[in-house]
């Protein structure tokens, strides 16, 4: 038998449903395909929050700003290709804040420690103590695993299913 | 609950079907050729062999996860990190009712030795739970001779990044080639360029190769770390052979294709209902339920945990609330 396996885009996803005689917020449902559809690029819109814990989906489209952490952050690639690329920064470069990505000024001064050109189902380190720039020529689709931080945005009621519905 | 202090007994071998029979505490354990049997001081349950060994041996892997593990509505385990509850009915509502229901404290180390004793003798060549049903062939019949090797496998704990130096492995070709479910996917490894100087300081793998890889199925394994925020990825298919009632918030990522998941109270096995989740989809798992999943076809999902030490028991006393966000 010849299996078919069912992967999503932004223009390709179908959706599941949630069917539960409970209050459908406790559930957050929501879908990443979508979330990146209707976000800005590079807004980093938590889909995913375990207390002081992240996960983020962002739209990738052009060049971000440069972003750096207190701690490894992980991106996985769902849709597209994206190229991430890495500066190493000096000790008091790096950010203080508790956790999460904060953005940067402008590109840091530092040495270039290379690039990561990753498409989807690729999971690239963030590595502490370097700054990190994604970028990609098409829209695509990427979840970082992180703290929340100053650049997590929360809007729950726009991005969860509230009803069931298909 | 006090702990139990005893140790699996082997009380005897049934003379027909070749198999031993076990006593812990106060619970005894004994199967046939098709089903498992269950007796403790007010009761009995008898449970399927296929879905008794398929729970036992991830219960074991897991090292008894987050929570409550239900073998089915009425058996499971509570993990207490150091102890063990093994019950029976203490969360079914019609046992309760029936004052029927028993449970029992233990050390980790002795369930866990005593859920090996018995899945040893119990397990016969041919037959390996963690595969799914169409890769393995049947627990049921008599004894045959014990399967050899690794009672579990596949429980891939990485420290901060499945790959990098020192760390767990990726899965390659040479031992676990791309499973049948997952032939059709086209896979390219990210490219990694390092500047001279930053040789090994930069790191990515392909996440869908290494799950498509997995020879396991319902076996969470931890490929990234940020703090205690634990990224865990599997390979889905038939059905989560436990209905799993975690002591904290998780949230599971379907990265390809369906599971359906039942919903169910947590405390009382009242039925809320079902949530499908396709390919993208995102949900969390509140603290106060039960689940289980279905996949009709091999999925892969990803399960975020937050492993912080002690949230069991702020979630326990209340202090957390048993869902992860607010909508303000």
């Amino acid at each position: 038998m010849a299996y078919r396996t069912k992967t999503g885009s932004i223009d390709a996803y179908t959706k599941g449903k949630i069917e539960l005689k409970d209050d459908l917020r406790k559930y957050a449902f929501s879908n990443v395909f979508e979330v990146a559809g209707a976000a800005a690029p590079f807004e980093r819109v938590a889909v995913a929050k375990n207390l002081e814990y992240a996960l983020e989906a962002m739209r990738v489209e052009g060049d971000s700003p440069w972003y750096a952490a207190p701690h490894d952050e992980f991106a996985i690639v769902m849709e597209g290709e994206v190229t991430f690329n890495f500066i190493k920064l000096q000790d008091d470069q790096i950010p203080g804040h508790e956790g999460g990505a904060a953005r940067l000024g402008a590109r840091p001064n530092g040495p270039a420690m290379g690039r990561v050109i990753a498409r989807r189902g690729h999971q690239v380190l963030l590595p502490h103590g370097a700054a990190y720039q994604l970028c990609s020529a098409r829209v695509s689709v990427v979840m970082v695993q992180t703290v929340a931080g100053p650049e997590t945005v929360e809007r729950w009621a726009d991005i969860c299913v509230l009803e069931g519905a298909e | 609950m006090d702990m139990i202090a005893a140790n699996i007994i082997a009380t005897g071998t049934d003379p027909d079907t070749g198999y031993d029979s076990f006593r812990l505490g106060s619970f005894h354990f004994h199967r046939d050729e098709y089903f498992a049997h269950i007796a403790w001081p007010q009761g009995t349950h008898i449970i399927e062999i296929d879905r008794f060994l398929r729970a036992m041996v991830r219960d074991i892997g897991w090292g008894f996860f987050y929570g409550w593990i239900f073998f089915d509505d009425v058996f499971g385990t509570t993990n207490h990190y150091g102890t063990v509850d093994i019950f029976a009915g203490t969360y079914d509502a019609g046992y309760k009712a029936q004052g029927t229901d028993h449970l029992e404290t233990f050390s980790a180390e002795v369930v866990r030795e005593a859920f090996e004793t018995i899945s040893r003798n119990w397990i016969s060549e041919g037959y390996d739970p963690l595969n799914s049903p169409l890769e393995t062939g049947s627990p049921i019949g008599p004894k045959g001779k014990e399967r050899a090797g690794e009672l579990t496998r596949g429980f891939i704990a990485a420290e901060r990044m499945l790959g990098l130096p020192g760390d767990a492995d990726v899965r390659t070709e040479a031992a676990f080639p791309i499973n049948r479910a997952f032939a059709d996917l086209e896979f390219d490894g990210p490219v990694i360029e390092c500047e001279p100087g930053f040789e090994g300081q930069l790191h990515a793998i392909d996440l869908f190769d290494h799950i498509a890889r997995s020879d396991v199925t319902w076996n969470p394994s931890i490929t990234a770390v940020t703090r205690g925020n634990i990224c865990c990825v599997t390979s889905e298919e038939h059905m989560l052979p436990v209905i799993h009632g975690n002591d904290r918030n998780e949230w599971f990522i379907q990265l390809t294709d369906e599971i359906q998941w039942k919903i169910a109270d947590k405390v009382s096995g009242l039925p809320l209902g079902k949530i499908t989740m396709r390919a993208g989809d995102i949900c969390a798992m509140p603290a106060d339920i039960r689940h289980q999943g279905f996949a009709p076809k091999r999925a892969m999902l990803m399960v975020m945990e937050n492993g912080t030490p002690g949230l069991e028991l702020r979630y326990a006393s209340g202090e957390l609330k048993p869902y992860p966000v607010e909508f303000g």
